[in-house]
């Protein structure tokens, strides 16, 4: 197998052997429920009830030991609120005594000052808070009332238990672009780090990706401010599109999907990344003859992900080389063609396709959870209020944790070449 | 080439690493330190940390696990096939593994019966 990258170099480089996938992933999200007592407008996995086919406690032992066989370093556990399972305890304990580390994500709601104290104990446990707004009015609108309290307060058991380096996960939207330092000082405040990521157009987000997702000029606000702090937060390496702008941010500039990302949603199905819930990017289910193992290496979908990859019309384009064609679940679920410009191309080369989309027709998500009765409909908040930055106080101190959900985030860009 | 790349962002800049790996002492991997083999060598990851590295070439992920087992790392690298004209880069790969603290210097043993 040959990429274009190959005609260049004699042997393979790193991001070589990336693209053309490892024997397990590197890192890997598993999301152990679609339950969930909130009902963010954004929701990637569109999670809200249970699945009545959900792994049992005893399949997800299985799916942990083979894990830890692949020699799978840790997995990040989501949902749905995956702390609303009754084993999800005993689950994460599972893990971490195989030898399988646990990032967690989650809303904040079942983390009391008692069970911050038994994490902020392991070494192989971190735990990840949503929240999306440094400030009630801002977090509220799109995960909930009360979601921004309960956060805070989780937040603080943490830093009371003596967790450092937590991280304090943000989907950059339209409303908190203008936020990223105040969300850069809470997570001073609380000896955490900030992580923010991409908002993709995946299942909820989808129906408020056209009102939530940031504008051209807030694009290049979010970039430069990359470019002057990304050593200092992760970013799951999903902004690799802006590196279009120029000067690349830290990361492999690489979609990982199926190559050494994948995700395992809660009744095992396979998916290629934790944004591409659908059925076109299904790999397989856990629970298939030779399990997880099999799916990863064998599967046909992974197979091809890992094949060179067509730029198609981006190829001609100068910048190319930076952006790689952007984020193949952003243009999915946006309507545009995998081998085109990323819905947010910074080059504006989207523009017109996007405009010939039949908005009729796009993909929706193979499956939604979302509880009818707990619908909430995003309404832009008018005033964004920019929070007190008096908070601020000690001096920074630098990241320990670089590996985010993605590998590559906080990569050292030609840092030992 | 130094080969190791590391998932820390501002390695490029620091200037603390020694001049000269030392060679002649003892190393081990860190505790909370964990290989998985690669085509192109090894991935490490520390569960301190979580801070992720890429060995690109198996001799020298070879020689770190021949690490502990060996009085010196001077040894681990020659054991793993590694010839003495190399060993100078792979001292910068150990030194920056030595920085991330991916690998620690053995305490000396006390040899008093």
């Amino acid at each position: 197998m040959t990429t274009s990258t190959d005609e260049r170099h004699t042997t393979p480089t790193l991001i070589d052997h990336f693209e053309q996938g490892l024997d397990a992933p590197i890192c890997m999200t598993w999301e152990l429920t679609y339950s969930c007592n909130l009902a963010c407008v954004h929701c990637l996995s569109s999670s809200g009830r249970r699945d009545p086919r959900e792994l049992t406690t005893e399949q997800c032992k299985g799916v942990i030991d083979t894990l830890a066989s692949m020699g799978v370093f840790y997995v990040n556990i989501g949902g749905g609120e995956p702390t609303i399972r009754s084993d999800f305890w005993e689950i994460v304990d599972y893990a971490v005594n195989n030898g399988v580390g646990v990032k967690f994500s989650t809303n904040g709601s079942n983390l009391n000052a008692e069970r911050a104290k038994q994490l902020a104990e392991s070494d192989y446990i971190d735990v990840q808070i949503s929240l999306d707004g440094a400030t009630r009015e801002i977090n509220d609108a799109v995960r909930g009332p009360g979601s921004f309290d309960t956060a805070i307060t989780a937040m603080e058991n943490l830093a009371e238990a003596g967790f450092e380096g937590f991280k304090i996960s943000v989907v950059m939207t339209r409303e908190n672009v203008d936020q990223l330092d105040a969300f850069d000082a809470l997570a001073q405040k609380y000896s955490a780090q900030l992580r923010i990521t991409r908002l993709r157009p995946a299942g909820r987000g989808a129906d408020v990706w056209d009102q939530l997702h940031p504008t051209a000029n807030q694009q290049r606000e979010l970039y430069d401010w990359l470019v002057a702090n990304g050593e200092r937060v992760l970013t799951g390496d999903s902004f690799f599109h802006l590196n279009a702008y120029g000067e690349a941010l830290p990361g492999l500039n690489l979609c990982g999907a199926g190559r050494v990302v994948c995700l395992i949603d809660p009744i095992g199905d396979v998916y290629a990344c934790p944004f591409t819930i659908h059925d076109e990017f299904l790999a397989g289910n856990v629970l298939d003859a030779g399990g997880f193992r099999a799916v990863w290496q064998e599967s046909d979908l992974f197979t091809s992900l890992r094949e060179p990859q067509s730029g198609g019309a981006c190829e001609s384009c100068s910048a190319y080389d930076s952006c790689r064609g952007g984020c193949m679940a952003a243009k999915f679920f946006t309507g545009l063609p995998l081998d085109g410009p990323d819905p947010e191309c910074v080059k504006g080369n989207a523009e017109d396709l996007l405009g010939n989309v039949d908005s009729t027709t796009t993909p929706r998500p193979s499956l939604d959870h979302s509880r009818p009765a707990a619908a909430m409909t995003y309404t832009p908040v008018s005033i964004t209020a920019k929070p007190p930055l008096a908070a601020v106080a000690e001096p920074r101190v630098a990241p320990s944790r670089s590996c985010d959900e993605s590998p590559l985030a906080g990569f050292a860009r030609d840092a030992h070449a | 080439m130094t080969a190791v790349r590391t998932t820390s962002a501002n390695e490029s800049t620091n200037h603390e690493q020694p001049e000269t790996f030392p060679f002649d002492t003892g190393w081990d991997l860190h505790e909370h330190v964990q290989v998985r083999p690669e085509r192109f060598g090894a991935l490490l990851y520390h569960y301190g940390d979580r801070r992720l590295s890429f060995v690109k070439s198996p001799e020298l992920r070879t020689a770190l696990e021949l690490l502990a087992a060996s009085p010196t790392a001077r040894l681990a690298l020659s054991n793993a096939g590694i010839p003495e004209a190399a060993h100078p880069a792979h001292g910068r790969a150990l030194s920056t593994l030595a920085t991330t603290n991916m690998i620690v210097q053995r305490q000396r043993e006390d040899h008093t019966p």
